[in-house]
């Protein structure tokens, strides 16, 4: 379980987010939605150790965040950053094999190539697999980046808006792939979504943040209402139900 | 790519055959010990200033940087400015003897970790913001050093730009042997950092995300850059052709060659390679130098203008891509 206690931040003497208290049990997917600047992804860097905690504590299961082992955290909790540019010139083979890391040391064993291989596979890379990452488009990329995680192999996957530059067939791929990996391996993922219809399909909870507080928090049915459209985007978006299912009309 | 490390590896046995061997003016018993010691001063300097720039690289996460940037010749002819200022005419003597190497390879590597320190709290722990910080230490050392020079006798200025230059003239193998004893486990180090510099060539969030903080890798690799570029400027001067240069091309030189002839995202492979390049072109360059051209000119002066040519060519194919 990832718990946030008291979690307070601030940049330049701006509050960005205020007294973030939150867990998330094992297994499932959560999806944090908000507006812009909401501190979506500033929570995702704390929890990441990206950035250094102010006040506040944040523990994944046994290990504290700031205080364990990098090692440790890296073996329990992988990140694919809003902003992911690899600066390296690799091969998308190369950059999903650095996913292991934490694991290896640099030093790839047969299990290590296998996971790599079976990371390629299910994202739909393996063809891509010899080309630089320079050479492959956006969306390509941005599933390179999702495969490195995957690649990683911890239990804890946090992703910021992976679904940028996704084409539909691509996006609905990633979140099915993510389902699977929620039910089937078990796997706690926090996901990041600009989409609310990708949130309401496919997440277990949905946790909407505004102005650096946590505005509603439940599952998708609950929390998707036109009320929560107005006080947390200001948007007079309408809310209807499609297959049992609420859907917000663009 | 491994076939590729042994073909610059024979490239270099290559080129220090013929430095041995080629064109012999008197008894081998006396030219083998004596190019011997010569072939391995090239040699460490070449490992150690290409080790370090392949480092510094990956440490900015740029391609067109080198560490002498940062001012490191600079602060070699200072201390030998500041030396020769300080003792007049007695340093005449001591410029080029196993003390002053000791003393330049203390006061450089000091120097060098006081900078790095300063430059860290000045910049506040950015990349660019340390760089750019050191650029502007660089020239103020440099003109320091332009300031004593116009204050000091002649004839002892002259003593401070025999020995500015890169010298490959005559080796002391005490020298060699201490420079050795500091920069082979310098170079060990580095290249135990290797898969480390690997997961750091990623950026600072992919390799936080892996386990590895950046700031941790930089400065381990940082105080490893200081050690070998103070061992191979005590042993060799600057290796800019004027000691005011804006940039040591001939790291530049090293790892682009580096990048073309291995290209790699692995420092296990980049590190050993670019060590084996500036090998080769040392000893190669030198023998093709003394022996086949026989010309004056010091090696250093052509691979300032080659490198010059080299460093507008990657500025330029940059700005188009
Ligand atoms: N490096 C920074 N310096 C100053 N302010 C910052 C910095 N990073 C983020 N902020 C501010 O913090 C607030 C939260 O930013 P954050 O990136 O967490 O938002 P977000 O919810 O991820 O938004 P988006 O949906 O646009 O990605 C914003 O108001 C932003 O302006
Ligand atoms: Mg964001």
């Amino acid at each position: 379980m990832i718990s946030i206690r008291n979690l307070s931040h601030v940049i330049d003497g701006r509050p960005i987010l205020h007294d973030i208290t939150l867990d998330l049990p094992r297994g499932g997917i959560t999806a944090l939605i908000g507006p812009n600047g909401a501190g979506k992804s500033t929570l995702l860097s704390l929890i990441a150790r990206l950035t250094r905690i102010q006040q506040g504590q944040i523990t994944v299961d046994d290990l504290t965040v700031g205080a364990s082992s990098d090692r440790d955290l890296a073996q329990r909790l992988a990140i694919m950053p809003q902003q992911a540019n690899v600066s390296a010139r690799l091969r998308v083979g190369e950059l999903v094999a650095m996913g292991r890391y934490p694991w290896n040391r640099g030093r790839p064993g047969y299990e290590d190539r296998a996971q790599v291989a079976e990371s390629l596979a299910k994202f739909g890379l393996t063809q891509l697999a010899d080309r630089f990452l320079d050479q492959i488009s956006g969306g390509q990329r941005q599933s390179a980046l999702a495969a490195m995680a995957h690649a990683q192999g911890t239990d804890y996957l946090l992703l910021d808006e992976p679904l940028n530059n996704l084409d539909i067939s691509a996006a609905r791929g990633l979140m099915r792939l993510l389902r699977d990996m929620a039910d089937a391996e078990g796997k706690s993922i926090l996901i990041v979504l600009h989409d609310i219809n990708y949130a309401a399909a496919y997440a277990d909870r949905i946790v909407a943040m505004a102005n650096g507080r946590i505005a509603a928090d439940g599952a998708p049915d609950g929390v998707l209402t036109p009320q929560l459209m107005r006080d947390v985007f200001s948007s007079d978006a309408d809310i209807i139900r499609v297959n049992g299912r609420p859907v917000v009309v663009v | 790519m491994s076939s590729r490390l042994l073909a610059l590896l024979a490239l270099l046995i290559l080129s220090a055959a013929g430095f041995l061997f080629l064109g012999a003016e008197g008894p081998w018993a006396f030219l083998l010990p004596f190019r011997g010691a010569k072939l391995g001063a090239l040699m460490l300097v070449g490992a150690c200033i290409a080790t370090a720039t392949v480092m510094f690289q990956t440490v900015t996460a740029n391609r067109i940087l080198t560490p002498s940037v940062l001012g490191f010749d600079a602060l070699y002819v200072l201390v030998l400015t500041v030396f020769v200022h300080g003792l007049g005419a007695q340093a005449a003597g001591l410029v080029a003897t196993p003390a002053m190497f000791v003393i330049n390879l203390v006061v450089m590597t000091a120097l060098g970790l006081g900078l790095f320190a300063l430059l860290l709290r000045l910049g506040s722990g950015e990349m660019l913001k340390l760089v750019l910080t050191g650029i502007v230490i660089g020239i103020a050392i440099r003109s320091f050093t332009g300031f004593l020079q116009r204050m000091i006798d002649p004839a002892e200025f002259q003593l401070v730009q025999a020995g500015s230059f890169a010298r490959f003239t005559y080796v002391d193998p005490l020298m060699l042997g201490i420079g050795a004893l500091v920069a082979v486990p310098a170079l060990a180090l580095a290249w135990r950092l290797r898969f480390k510099l690997d997961v750091l060539a990623l950026g600072p969030t992919a390799a936080t995300g892996l386990g590895e903080p950046p700031r941790r890798v930089q400065m381990q690799a940082l105080v490893l850059i200081c050690v070998l570029i103070a061992v191979a400027t005590s042993l060799a001067g600057p290796l800019v052709a004027g000691s005011s240069g804006p940039s040591n091309f001939f790291g530049l030189v090293v790892a682009a060659l580096a990048h073309i002839a291995t290209p790699s995202p692995r420092h296990a492979i980049l590190m050993p390679s670019a060590a084996l390049i500036g090998g080769c072109i040392l000893i190669g360059g030198q023998t093709i130098m003394e022996r086949v051209l026989h010309l004056a000119t010091p090696l250093p002066v052509v691979i300032e203008l080659l490198g010059g040519l080299l460093f507008l060519t990657l500025l330029l194919k940059r700005r188009a891509a």
